[in-house]
């Protein structure tokens, strides 16, 4: 009758953890900072106290549910929960980063050329902004955040990252195959590899925003190319953030001796993390800096 | 034999924490689910109390019962109260307390996730709710949030896209767990196809929320980018499009309706075959169809967006991409409708619900297959033809199948029965006067009373005040629900069997009621599951 969980352990519940209500309290107070800090009723350090308690509820979760997997608690029904909920979170992440594409195909192909007079969109040109030619890169009819900027091009910083991130694709991979087999010195030095790409991305990233708002006059607020493009690239900046510090977080784990040739699920997880913030990264190098 | 099993295992694990570490720290799904349902029921008295005051003011023409800003805040939060935190914590804390029994599992497949993505809603709609109290109101444009009056609103404004992003996060951490659950915990031996239906569209109900409250979030935040940082995504002076908005909401808002409908189309078909004696008609095809309208839900958003000016190809794409919808919903209604075809039927609450379900929600759907033709559209977009549409498959529709539900699983739960004269009072007065309510407005949309609108010209007077009439008598007996669980948790009549209902089958009746603290803490076997077996 019990032969569901196939090593015949039970599946896992935990009893009572403080750490649920201490997320939600952190996102709240992040949030409740948020609006205090638009609102203007408050300087933007009010979202401190959020962050720092999300920081510590992220070690505090993760390191009783690390010390439960080393005490043997999770068996393979519990490992493939933890897989499951991890490609679902993924799945949800690329929703996310849809709706800022969805954004960007949108305007170019549709919003810019209508606001140009295409087709049947011809009077609103003509009576709202009858000089206007519709193009791309462009901040608009109304010129919104300057009257001349340039746009970003695929062949600077972007070309070279491009090559920094999918080169820390393949550290990873090598990485994986080397704690699949046992050989744990590649292991640490392809990971390491692994993660101090990932940060020379996010540096060469802010040296190339740091161009675009000093030199390029390109800004956050420049129309809609300054829109897509600082938060297209803002975001997926960002999950690098997070994916290379996740990378690092494994690593210190490897270094303590942590995860099996068979499982490893936090390496793996990490693993698939790292590969969806490569691929959103080609999506951006292609739409947004090349074509 | 089993049923010892199980509750020998209960005798052994029954030891739950207590105080308020049993809620705050609840990891238990049972435990999870109750507070859900609780929210739930707040939120529906709060968003019904505002549904008062909106009905009170357009008693008749002329009303100045509320300022008009405060009339708009109303049936903004009204929408969005109700939505986000009425209908969805209830499917959650349904699915929440019935999933795990219905599959085999002990519990949620990440307990301790169910319980933040419980805890974050309390947070969530304390923004929400708050912001009604903050200096200049709330936000006051209608549940979909539109730019640029969005933007026109104080501190509401952000408080309310911050209360969105955390009840998205909230319903995505849900969601996950739902379908890890269902994916990973079933019990050995129930294969895909051998699952309730209830199990079933809440497994694709998640999988919808997972694939739209994401862009959801993304529009909020682009909208709060476009106040705050400058961002030109709907202002068309920077090359943006305040249209842009309306696609990506309502490629969130229409999947949204089906996250609302799904899990009460799997209740229904649960109820029907119980109280019909008949195992369901076309399961198999039940399955596919909900399948189906998860798929179409994603490409008929246009269908709210007709007046906006779409390209007259969108429009037609739209209009006939949402009539396909009507074929799988149609072979559910018939579905029903042949389980119930010389069944021998009863008619105990939660079958009364269900029955009314069927028949209401059915003209939900018709009119919005009017709605669907472009044509007609133009004319009554806009409407409170509009409003009868979503009110009759939310209200009769969403609503009856939460009531139906809490009514046929309430003995489980409990352990108890509850006062059943009381509940089919409940019943009848609920399904009278929410026609009183709602068909009103299907004649005052047609005669063109604009929705959201503070007064109105007199001709409008007489249909208004019946739907009022009916509105009021239709909230009022809603207290009759918290009166009757209330009185059945605390001295309702202990059910002797497993199971109240002659003609329950499924999982979940195999087990003790009430329930044992953890569910299935061993996996049913073969003998159980063919016993549970519903078709
Ligand atoms: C047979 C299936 C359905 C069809 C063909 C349909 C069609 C439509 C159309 C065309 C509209 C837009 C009307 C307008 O604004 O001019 C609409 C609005 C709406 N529908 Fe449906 N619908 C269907 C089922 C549902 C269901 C099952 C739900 C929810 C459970 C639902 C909820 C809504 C809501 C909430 C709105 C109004 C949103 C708003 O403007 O505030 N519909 N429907
Ligand atoms: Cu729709």
């Amino acid at each position: 009758m019990t032969d569901a969980h196939a090593d015949g352990s039970k599946y896992y519940v935990p009893h009572a953890s403080p750490w649920p209500i201490v997320a939600a309290v952190a996102l709240f107070s992040l949030m409740l900072g948020a609006v205090l800090y638009f609102d203007g009723v408050a300087p933007v350090w009010i979202l401190l106290p959020g962050v720092l308690l999300l920081a510590f509820m992220f070690a505090g979760w993760f390191s009783t549910v690390i010390g439960e997997n080393q005490h043997g608690m999770f068996h393979f029904r519990e490992d493939r929960s933890f897989r499951m909920a991890m490609m679902w979170f993924i799945f949800s992440e690329v929703m996310f980063f849809a709706a800022f594409f969805g954004a960007l195909f949108y305007t170019r192909m549709f919003a810019v050329p209508w606001l140009g007079g295409e087709g049947v969109k011809v009077m609103t040109n003509f009576l709202l902004w009858p000089h206007y030619e519709a193009a791309w890169p462009t901040n608009g009819p109304g010129h919104v955040g300057g009257q001349t900027f340039s746009a970003m091009s695929a062949t600077g910083v972007a070309a070279i990252n491009t090559l920094v991130l999918l080169t820390s694709g393949l550290t990873v991979t090598i990485a994986h195959h080397a704690l699949r087999s046992g050989k744990r010195r590649t292991l640490t030095v392809f990971l390491a590899l692994t993660f101090l790409l990932g940060f020379t991305f996010v540096g060469l990233q802010a040296h190339e925003y740091y161009e675009a708002y000093t030199k390029m006059n390109l800004r956050l607020t420049t129309g809609i190319y300054g829109s897509t493009f600082f938060m297209l690239t803002g975001f997926h900046g960002l999950h690098v953030t997070i994916g290379a510090i996740m990378l690092l977080v494994i690593w210190f784990r490897v270094l303590r001796g942590h995860f099996t040739p068979e499982r490893h699920f936090a390496f793996e997880a990490v693993a698939w993390y790292w590969h969806f913030v490569d691929v959103v990264w080609l999506c951006l190098f292609i739409f947004v800096y090349w074509l | 034999m089993a049923e010892s099993h199980a509750t020998a295992v209960h005798a052994e694990h029954d030891h739950k924490p207590h105080g308020w570490r049993r809620w705050v720290f609840a990891t238990n799904h049972k435990d999870i689910g109750t507070m859900y349902l609780i929210l739930s029921g707040v939120m529906f008295f709060i968003g019904g109390t505002a549904a008062m005051v909106i009905r009170a003011q357009l008693f008749k023409s002329g009303m100045k019962l509320v300022d008009p800003e405060v009339f708009n805040s109303l049936t903004t939060l009204h929408g969005l109260i109700m939505i986000f935190g009425a209908i969805m914590p209830a499917w959650v804390g349904l699915g929440n307390w019935m999933i795990p029994m219905q599959v085999g599992a002990p519990d949620m497949a990440l307990p301790r996730l169910n319980n933040l993505s419980f805890w974050i809603l309390p947070f969530a709609f304390t923004l929400l709710v708050g912001s009604f109290f903050v200096p200049g109101g709330s936000i006051a444009g209608g549940w979909y949030m539109y730019p640029p009056l969005l933007q026109q609103f104080g501190a509401a404004f952000p408080m309310t896209i911050f209360a969105i992003h955390l009840m998205g996060i909230s319903s995505i951490l849900g969601a996950i767990n739902i379908i890890v659950t269902i994916m990973n915990l079933r019990a050995p031996g129930m294969s895909l196809l051998r699952m309730p239906l209830f199990v079933w569209t809440w497994l694709i109900t998640a999988y919808l929320l997972i694939a739209v409250m994401p862009v959801l979030a993304g529009a909020v935040t682009m909208q709060l980018t476009d106040h705050y940082f400058g961002t030109s995504f709907f202002n068309a002076a920077g090359g943006g499009d305040p249209v842009l908005f309306l696609h990506l909401f309502w490629f969130f808002g229409h999947p949204e309706v089906y996250i609302l409908i799904l899990p009460a189309f799997g209740i229904v078909s649960e109820i029907i075959p119980t109280f019909a004696r008949k195992p369901l008609f076309g399961y198999d095809a039940m399955v596919y169809a909900t399948a189906s309208i998860a798929f179409l839900s994603f490409i008929v958003w246009g269908h709210h967006m007709f007046t906006v000016g779409l390209p007259v190809a969108a429009q037609l794409f739209f209009m006939l991409s949402t009539m396909l919808i009507a074929v799988p919903t149609g072979v559910k209604v018939f579905n029903w409708v042949a389980t119930m075809w010389r069944g021998s039927m009863s008619f105990e609450p939660p079958m009364l619900f269900a029955i009314a379900f069927v028949f209401l929600f059915s003209i939900g759907g018709f009119s919005g297959l009017m709605l669907a033709l472009v044509p007609s559209d133009y004319q009554y977009h806009g409407t409170y033809f509009v409003v009868a549409h979503f009110h009759y498959v939310l209200v009769p529709g969403a609503v009856f199948a939460i009531f139906a539900g809490i009514y046929y699983w309430l003995p489980k739960w409990s352990g108890r029965m509850y006062d059943m004269r009381l509940a089919k009072w409940h019943f009848w007065l609920s399904a009278i006067f929410v026609n009183v309510l709602f068909f009103p407005m299907h004649f005052l949309g047609l005669a063109g009373m604009p929705r959201r609108v503070a007064d109105y010209a007199p001709q409008f007077t007489d249909w208004n005040m019946v739907a009022s009439i009916g509105g009021f008598v239709f909230g009022a007996s809603q207290l009759l629900l918290p009166y009757i669980v209330w009185k059945c948790v605390r001295s309702g009549k202990p059910i002797e069997a497993n199971s109240p209902w002659e003609g329950a089958r499924g999982l979940e009746w195999e087990l003790p009621s009430p329930a044992p603290y953890h569910s299935w803490q061993s996996p049913p076997g073969e003998a159980v599951l063919a016993r549970a077996d519903k078709h």
